[in-house]
C-alpha cells in the first residue's frame, strides 16, 4: 500500500516537473518579449493616467484621476525609463 | 549493415568527444568553476538574466541552432562521396564546432553575458565590431534569399509537403490560441498540436498539390517565392505569440520526433528489416559532375552548420550565455549543443548515402553540383524509413520534406525579423526613424531582389549558398580568436582554439578566393556575387590582421590573474 502511494507520488512529481519543464520550453525564448510588450503597454497606461498632471488636456481626467494612486508606486521607474532624470510633477516627489 | 557501422561510429566519436575532449576543456582549459556566479544570478532581471535548467537551457540552445543549414550543407556535400563528409561532421563536431559553441559560451559567461560582436570590441577592438555588423547583414540576407529557394524546390519537388507545410501556420495559431487566450494546459495541447501536425502529413500525402506551370501567369517557381516572401513579411510583423512561439516550439518538438525516427529506422532497418540497407554512395566519388568545385576548400565551406558555425557564436552568447544557471553547465550545453547539430549532420548524411537501391540510383540524383540538397536528403531519408520502419515510402518522404520546410521556414522569417531590426538601427545611425512597416518593405524589397537577380526561378537565391559558408566560417574565425586572445592573456593553452581557427580561416580564405575567380570568367561573371565575395575577403583579411595584433598584444601583457574576471567591470555602458 505504501509502496504503491510512493510510486504514485515519484509518478506525479515527475509529471509535474516534465510539465514544468515543457512550459519553460515553450515561454522560454519569448519571454523577454513578452516583457517588453508588457513594459510599453504599462508605459501607454502611464501616460493616460498622468496626461493631465503633465499638461496633457485629457476629457477623461475625471475618471483616470482615480487610478493616479495606483501608478505612484511604478512612478520613478518610468520617468527614468522615458529619459526624465528627475520627478516632473512637483506633487509627486519620488527623487 | 554499412550505415548502421557508420552511424554505431560517428555516435561513438561524438560520444567520446563529449565524455572526454570537452572534459579536458572544462578542466583545464576553461577551468569551469561552480564558485563563480554566472551572468544569470549575478544580473538577474527576470528578462534577458534568468537562470535556467541545464537540459531545457540545452533544448533552447539546440533547437535555434539548428535550422535547415545541417541538412542542406551535408546533403550537398556527399557529391565528394560519403567519406569526407562524414569525417568533416565528426572531426568538425568533436574538434571544431564543440570547441568554439563551448567556447563562445564560456567567453561571454566570464564577461557578464556580453555577445560576441561586444567581445570582439573589447578584446580585438572597435574595428573588429563595425566588420560584425556588415557580416551579420550579409549573413541574414543570404538566409532568407537561399532558404526561400529552398522552401521553394522543395514544395515542388515534393507536392504532397504543401498541405503540412501550410497546414502547421494554422496548427501554431490554434496553439497559441489555446494557450494564451483560452489557457489550456500545455502538455495535452502539445500531443494535440503535433498528432494534428502528423495528420496534415497523411493528409498532405493522400492529396498532393501541384501547381500549375502557369499559375496567375508566374512559373510554380515564381509563386512560391512571391508567396514566401509574403508569409514571411507578415509572420515577421505578427506579435510573437500569435505565430511564431507557438511555431518555434512544435518545430522545436518535431526536431527531436525527427531525429528519433531517423536513427530508429537505421537501427531497425538493419535489425529487423528483410533488405539490410546498405551504402550505395561512393566512400570517394570519382565520377565527379562537371563544374564540381573541389573537395579542398569547398568541403568545408558547403558543410558549415553540423561540423563549425559562426551563428552558434552568436546564439551562444546571446541568449543561453545569459541564463546559463552553473558555470559547469556550459559544457553540457554548448559541446553538447554541437553534438546535437553534429548528430543531425550525421543522420542527413546516412539518409543521403544509404537509401537509394543502386549507386546509379544514387549517380542521378547526384548529376549536377548541388543538385543532390534537401530532395536527395527527402527521399533517400524516405526510403530508410519505409525499411526501417515500414512505412510507406512517400508518406516517410512528405514527413521529412515537412520537417525540412519547417526548419527552413522558422529560420526564414526569423532572419527576416532580424534583418527588419538591422533596417531600422541603420535607419537610427542615418538620423531618421523608420518605422516597421516601411523597414519589412525594405527587407522584402532587397531579399527578392537577390533571389530574383539571377531570374525568375530564383537562382539567385541558392548560387549565394557557398558565399553564406564562407561568411558564417569567418564568424566562426573571429569568435575563436575572441577565446584564443581569452586564453592567452590567462596564459592558458591556446591550442584548442588556435589550432581550429587557423584550419577554418584559412580554408574559408581559400574558398573564397577560389569563387572569386569563378565568378569573374568571361561568359558566365556574376558581378553580385563578385562584390560581396570581395566584401568578405576584405572582412576577412581584417580580421586577421586585428586578431593576430591583439594576440600579439595579449602575450606582451603581463599575464591575467585568475580571479580577474570577477573583478571585471561590465563594459555594456561604455559600448
Amino acid at each position: 500500500m505504501a509502496a504503491a502511494r510512493r510510486r504514485r507520488d515519484t509518478m506525479r512529481r515527475r509529471w509535474k516537473a516534465f510539465s514544468k519543464g515543457l512550459h519553460e520550453f515553450y515561454i522560454g525564448p519569448y519571454r523577454q518579449t513578452f516583457l517588453r510588450e508588457k513594459r510599453d503597454e504599462d508605459d501607454m497606461f502611464m501616460i493616460a493616467v498622468l496626461g493631465e498632471a503633465l499638461g496633457v488636456p485629457d476629457p477623461a481626467a475625471y475618471y483616470t484621476a482615480e487610478l493616479m494612486p495606483a501608478v505612484w508606486e511604478d512612478f520613478h521607474d518610468w520617468h527614468r525609463r522615458i529619459g526624465i532624470p528627475r520627478s516632473p510633477l512637483d506633487h509627486i516627489a519620488c527623487c | 549493415m554499412g550505415s548502421l557501422v557508420l552511424m554505431i561510429i560517428g555516435l561513438g566519436m561524438f560520444a567520446l568527444g563529449f565524455l572526454v575532449y570537452s572534459k579536458y576543456l572544462s578542466r583545464r582549459v576553461f577551468k569551469l568553476s561552480d564558485d563563480f556566479k554566472s551572468p544569470a544570478h549575478e544580473l538577474y532581471d527576470g528578462v534577458d538574466y534568468v537562470p535556467t535548467n541545464k537540459f531545457i537551457l540545452w533544448g533552447h540552445h539546440f533547437t535555434s541552432v539548428a535550422g535547415a543549414a545541417p541538412i542542406v550543407g551535408p546533403a550537398i556535400a556527399v557529391i565528394w562521396g560519403w567519406l569526407p563528409a562524414f569525417l568533416w561532421v565528426t572531426v568538425g563536431t568533436v574538434f571544431f564546432a564543440g570547441m568554439h559553441d563551448f567556447g563562445a559560451l564560456w567567453a561571454s559567461v566570464r564577461n557578464k553575458g556580453l555577445s560576441i560582436g561586444a567581445l570582439s570590441a573589447r578584446y580585438i577592438g572597435k574595428r573588429g565590431a563595425n566588420l560584425f555588423l556588415v557580416v551579420i547583414f550579409l549573413l541574414m540576407l543570404m538566409v532568407i534569399a537561399a532558404f526561400a529557394v529552398v522552401i521553394k524546390n522543395l514544395l515542388i519537388s515534393t507536392p504532397a509537403a504543401v498541405i503540412p507545410t501550410w497546414g502547421a501556420i494554422g496548427v501554431a495559431l490554434l496553439v497559441g490560441l489555446a494557450v494564451y487566450r483560452l489557457r489550456w494546459p500545455l502538455v495535452p495541447v502539445t500531443i494535440v498540436g503535433v498528432v494534428a501536425l502528423y495528420a496534415l502529413i497523411v493528409l498532405g500525402n493522400a492529396v498532393p498539390v501541384v501547381i500549375p506551370e502557369s499559375f496567375l501567369g508566374m512559373s510554380p517557381a515564381t509563386f512560391w517565392i512571391i508567396v514566401l516572401f509574403v508569409y514571411g513579411a507578415m509572420a515577421s510583423l505578427l506579435p510573437v505569440w500569435v505565430l511564431l512561439q507557438p511555431r518555434d516550439y512544435i518545430n522545436g518538438v518535431q526536431l527531436f520526433v525527427g531525429l528519433i525516427l531517423l536513427f530508429g529506422s537505421v537501427l531497425t532497418g538493419v535489425l529487423f528489416a528483410a533488405n539490410k540497407p546498405d551504402i550505395v554512395a561512393p566512400a570517394f566519388n570519382t565520377n565527379l559532375p562537371d563544374g564540381t568545385p573541389s573537395l579542398v576548400p569547398l568541403l568545408f565551406v558547403t558543410i558549415a552548420c553540423g561540423a563549425i558555425s559562426g551563428f552558434h557564436g552568436m546564439v551562444s552568447s546571446g541568449t543561453s550565455s545569459k541564463q546559463l544557471d552553473k558555470e559547469k553547465d556550459s559544457r553540457f550545453v554548448g559541446y553538447f549543443g554541437a553534438v546535437g547539430e553534429g548528430m543531425l549532420s550525421l543522420g542527413t548524411i546516412l539518409a543521403v548515402i544509404g537509401g537509394f537501391k543502386t549507386a546509379a540510383d544514387w549517380q542521378s540524383v547526384y548529376k549536377a553540383f548541388g543538385e543532390g540538397g534537401v530532395e536527395a536528403f527527402v527521399q533517400g531519408g524516405g526510403a530508410l524509413m519505409e525499411n526501417g520502419l515500414g512505412l510507406p515510402a512517400s508518406l516517410s518522404a512528405t514527413v521529412l520534406a515537412t520537417m525540412a520546410v519547417l526548419f527552413a521556414a522558422t529560420t526564414m522569417d526569423t532572419g527576416m525579423r532580424l534583418l527588419r531590426f538591422v533596417v531600422q538601427e541603420i535607419g537610427q545611425t542615418v538620423g531618421t526613424k523608420i518605422t516597421k512597416f516601411p523597414a519589412t518593405l525594405v527587407v522584402v524589397a532587397v531579399g527578392i531582389g537577390l533571389t530574383f537577380s539571377q531570374g525568375l526561378g530564383g537562382e539567385g537565391g541558392l548560387r549565394i549558398w557557398p558565399l553564406f559558408g564562407t561568411t558564417n566560417q569567418l564568424m566562426a574565425s573571429l569568435t575563436l580568436s575572441i577565446i584564443a586572445v581569452m586564453l592567452i592573456r590567462k596564459r592558458r593553452n591556446p591550442l584548442p582554439a588556435l589550432i581550429p581557427l587557423t584550419i577554418v580561416f584559412v580554408l574559408s580564405f581559400w574558398a573564397a578566393i577560389s569563387q572569386l575567380l569563378d565568378f569573374t570568367k568571361p561568359g558566365q561573371a556574376d558581378w553580385l556575387l563578385f562584390s560581396l565575395d570581395v566584401i568578405i575577403i576584405v572582412a576577412s583579411v581584417w580580421v586577421a590582421i586585428e586578431a593576430v595584433l591583439a594576440m600579439r598584444r595579449a602575450k606582451l601583457a603581463p599575464p591575467e590573474p585568475d580571479d580577474e574576471d570577477a573583478k571585471i567591470v561590465a563594459v555594456r555602458e561604455e559600448l
